[in-house]
């Protein structure tokens, strides 16, 4: 009979209507089902993949609950533990990267022999394709994929071209970020660590030899030697040593790059352990 | 199904050409990898009109253009022609591979039109005259098409640079270790940039819109007693109905389409441009931005036509894992485009926002599985860069299993039989599958013109030739078997996920040759796979560097426009819209 169709078709759309309203109406809606309730009508929403009816996600006071491989801008790892930033400047995320927006300058001593370490770094988020290449390639596992996508800002130069400070982000935020990929690499890690222990006993010997020396020496004498990997790692650490003393002793010695910098990390850990929070109250759901 | 499906038999890989042929044949090319042959100019159109009509070879897949100055490989050492012109044939009636053509061309010669035996050459042989500026005789309307008149030089020729160019290939020099950034804008101002063809003023030029052909159409003649005047109107570019940046010019009585000429380059950034600056594995992020729709089967073709040039193995379950990909894709692009099929109609959002639900949930495993939702930059040469997150393969399995069928179902009662659909669809848009094939038309088209073919089946890929499944045919090649073929299509593709999903073994994802550091020996090949919206082709030709010597997209969006023009004239204005909803295309595709 002509018109059936029609009718039946008004059946689909009826059903489609029943059913969000009556989602709607249940104490916890679908929408919200396993999803966390930060307050202030915050939410992070995991869609179900089961869920019934047409539901908006009220952005930007609900997000979507990202999942860990997100890929967005990268970020740059700094080893809180080690006090010392993971990239080695190798160069390799710049040769890699297909818009080629990746640029480094690689650091080097007064004699101009390079160094391992990046001394400017810089990425263009707004050439970035967030193709994840760098991070696959990196050997150092010194690049990772960040998640904030709310990067909007007036201009793009040069607050899209994003520097190495804005760039860092401390070890726990990407745990935070990515714990399954970062609970493998660290066993990856541990694993590797456990077979070179004896001979980076054998080196720490040698070095431990070399400073007591050193110590002897006037204060002002080791100016700036060549140094080598291992003296910067222990010239880093002391660093970071003489830093906390300052801390303790209440003085602000600090300049101001390394206290916003500091800042930063703190910041950017407190994300990180909210993050962490987020996902374990997801998974305890 | 009016008809069988057309599966593979034995290709023939040596041509043929008898007797009175022979000596057209001037030789062959890349023997080690995909071997062509190399035909005299003069002779083209004999060859392809004995292929065409003796062997069989009716659908003119690929129609491209090769630059080899100062090409480095060692196979052409004793060529002095700068351009070759290459043809890919198939037999769509027999299935298996391709026979492929050369052409040599010296600068500024010409090469006869293939359009008076492949209608199809139409649009490829215009774009092969914008970017490499090689003039075809005989073409009907040789005009430039993605890029404008004003533009200088043709593109993609080796020597013409872009703006901002600093090398012929990346990695940049100037990236690492002295990587101090430079922003680009401020060393080239466009200003200074911009020149313009010799003899051409910008301020005194305007489009021409005389070439909008009326001769095609028969004049309109149903009210004979009313003394109307054909006018040229134009339906886009700025228009939601056009899919994007997308213009149809057309000649219109009343509201009778008499002749209409899609425009296009709009959104054109040189794609093929930058795949040679990249190295290999660099494009697999910018083929991403071909289909925005359907990320994953573009990286699968891509990665297809490398694997076979550069022989690289897939592990098994890498090759489940993208047949999974590749067809939950296609759910995706069909219920996209069925949703707005029926938009254009003017059911506005309520089948599409239905048609796209579950496109939400694959687009959230996608993005679990690669780390985005439409850029998924999943596969590499030899696989797939990673393995499933945990909880992955239950979910996908309730989708395909449970919520799909059923979500398809509901589409198919909620339009399938609904009397305005018919009436609106019916009839509408009608070109015989003949017709389509010699316009090279490929994908859900031709299949809703009643020839069974499809690539999965006429020449596997992947493995492909495993799966238990049909190819659809509806008889009538109108807008509503277009519409329906569509949702058959998305429910064969539920099947085969069904039995992958179920047979997926444990292993490897990743084979190990095909890194940031891939040579591809020197050579070329083309390979084609069969994407959501028609054949999707890469032709490939290396010199054995770390870069593509050319890279070229056989986009079936843009292609399938041949078929445009032809299928709008003496439709109605707001038949054309949906005509063009239909043929499904994605501008991120056509224009390139
Ligand atoms: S981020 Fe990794 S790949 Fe890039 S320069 Fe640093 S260490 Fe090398
Ligand atoms: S994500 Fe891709 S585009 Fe972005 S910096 Fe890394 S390699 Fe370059």
């Amino acid at each position: 009979m002509f018109g059936t169709g029609l009718l039946k078709g008004l059946g689909v759309t009826l059903k489609h209507a029943l059913d969000t309203f009556d989602d709607d109406r249940e104490s916890v809606p679908d929408r919200y089902r396993g999803s966390l309730d930060l307050g202030n009508n915050r939410r992070v929403i995991k869609q179900p993949i089961d869920q019934e009816g047409l539901l908006t996600i009220q952005y930007p006071e609900e997000k979507r609950l990202l999942p860990e491989r997100f890929r967005y801008i990268p970020m740059l790892i700094w080893d809180s533990e080690k006090d010392e930033d993971r990239c080695t400047a190798c160069g390799i995320c710049a040769k890699v990267c297909p818009p080629q927006c990746i640029w480094i300058v690689r650091d080097s001593d007064e004699d101009g022999k390079p160094l391992t370490r990046a001394s400017e770094f810089y990425i263009d988020a707004a050439v970035c394709m967030s193709c994840s290449f760098c991070v696959e390639f990196c050997p150092f596992d010194a690049i990772k994929m960040n998640h904030d996508y709310e990067l909007a800002v007036y201009d793009r130069y040069p607050q899209l071209v994003y520097d190495m400070a804005e760039l860092t982000v401390p070890l726990e935020y990407y745990a935070a970020l990515w714990p399954t990929q970062f609970e493998e690499e660290e066993t990856r890690r541990r694993e590797e660590e456990e077979k070179k222990r004896r001979q980076e006993e054998e080196k720490a010997a040698r070095l431990a030899a070399k400073q007591a020396e050193a110590a002897e020496k006037p204060a002002d004498a080791p100016a700036a030697p060549k140094r080598s990997a291992a003296e910067l790692q222990q010239l880093a650490r002391e660093r970071a040593a003489q830093r906390q003393a300052q801390a303790a002793d209440g003085g602000s010695s600090e300049d101001d790059a390394a206290a916003a910098k500091k800042t930063r990390m703190e910041e950017l850990k407190r994300k990180a352990q909210e993050r962490a929070r987020q996902r374990k109250l997801e998974s305890g759901e | 199904m009016s008809q069988a499906t057309v599966v593979a038999e034995a290709p023939a890989d040596e041509l043929d050409l008898g007797p009175e042929l022979a000596d057209a044949v001037e030789g062959a090319w890349a023997e080690d990898t995909e071997k062509t042959y190399v035909i005299a100019p003069d002779r083209i159109l004999d060859v392809l009109r004995h292929l065409r009509d003796v062997q069989g070879y009716d659908f003119l897949s690929n129609l491209t253009c090769v630059d080899y100055k100062g090409y480095g490989g060692k196979l052409r050492a004793d060529v002095d022609a700068r351009l070759e012109i290459v043809y890919n044939l198939y037999n769509t009636r027999r299935g298996g591979g391709s026979i492929g053509l050369h052409v040599r061309v010296p600068e500024d010669e010409t090469v006869p039109s293939a359009t008076s035996l492949y209608a199809g050459a139409n649009l490829q042989e215009r774009e092969v005259y914008d970017l490499f500026g090689v003039k075809f005789e005989g073409h009907p309307n040789l005009r430039r098409i993605l890029l404008w008149d004003g533009f200088n030089g043709h593109p993609m020729r080796k020597d013409w640079q872009e703006a901002y160019f600093e090398e012929d290939v990346k990695p940049f020099r100037s990236r690492h270790p002295k990587g101090e950034y430079a922003f680009h804008e401020d060393k080239i101002p466009w200003a200074k940039n911009t020149t313009y063809p010799a003899g051409w003023d910008p301020d005194s030029w305007q489009e021409p819109v005389a070439y909008v052909p009326v001769s095609q159409a028969p004049h309109h003649e149903n009210e004979p007693h009313l003394d109307t005047e054909s006018i040229v109107v134009n339906l886009g570019p700025h228009h939601p109905s056009t899919h994007g940046v997308f213009r149809m010019l057309t000649r219109v009585e009343g509201e009778t389409i008499l002749a209409l000429e899609p425009e296009m380059g709009y959104l054109h950034r040189n794609h093929e441009k930058i795949g040679e600056r990249n190295t290999w594995l660099m494009n697999m992020p910018f083929t991403d931005r071909l289909d925005y729709l359907n990320s994953m089967s573009n990286n699968w073709s891509y990665a297809l036509a490398v694997e076979k040039l550069a022989g690289i193995e897939v592990p098994e379950r890498a090759e489940y894992l993208r047949v999974i990909m590749a067809e939950f894709t296609r759910i995706v692009n069909h219920t996209w485009s069925i949703g707005f099929i029926l938009n254009d109609l003017g059911a506005l959002q309520t089948p599409a926002l239905y048609a796209i639900e579950e496109r939400e949930m694959i687009l959230d495993l996608f993005e679990a599985v690669s780390g985005a939702r439409m850029m998924c930059n999943y596969m590499r040469f030899g696989g797939v860069v990673r393995d499933l997150p945990e909880g992955w393969h239950e979910q996908a399995a309730y989708l395909a299993n449970e919520r799909l069928p059923r979500a398809l179902d509901e589409l198919d009662t909620l339009l399938t039989e609904n009397e305005i659909l018919k009436a609106r669809g019916r009839g509408v848009g009608y070109l015989p599958v003949e017709d389509l094939i010699a316009l090279s038309v490929s994908g859900p088209m031709i299949r809703a013109g009643g020839l069974a073919y499809d690539i999965r089946k006429a020449e596997p890929y992947g493995i492909y030739d495993r799966f238990d499944f049909d190819v659809p045919t509806l008889p009538n090649s109108d807008i509503y078997d277009r519409y329906y073929i569509r949702l058959l299509e998305a429910m064969e593709s539920v099947r085969i996920l069904q039995q992958a999903l179920r047979d997926i073994p444990e292993g490897e994802t990743l084979g190990g040759r095909g890194g940031y550091t891939l040579r591809a020996p020197e050579g070329e090949v083309y390979s084609r796979i069969e994407a959501p919206k028609g054949e999707l082709g890469f032709y490939l030709a290396s010199d054995g560097k770390v870069a593509p010597w050319r890279y070229h997209v056989r986009s079936p969006s843009y292609i399938n426009l041949n078929a445009l023009g032809p299928m709008s004239i003496g439709y109605k204005v707001a038949d054309a819209i949906v005509i063009l909803g239909a043929i499904d295309i994605v501008l991120g595709e056509v224009d390139r």
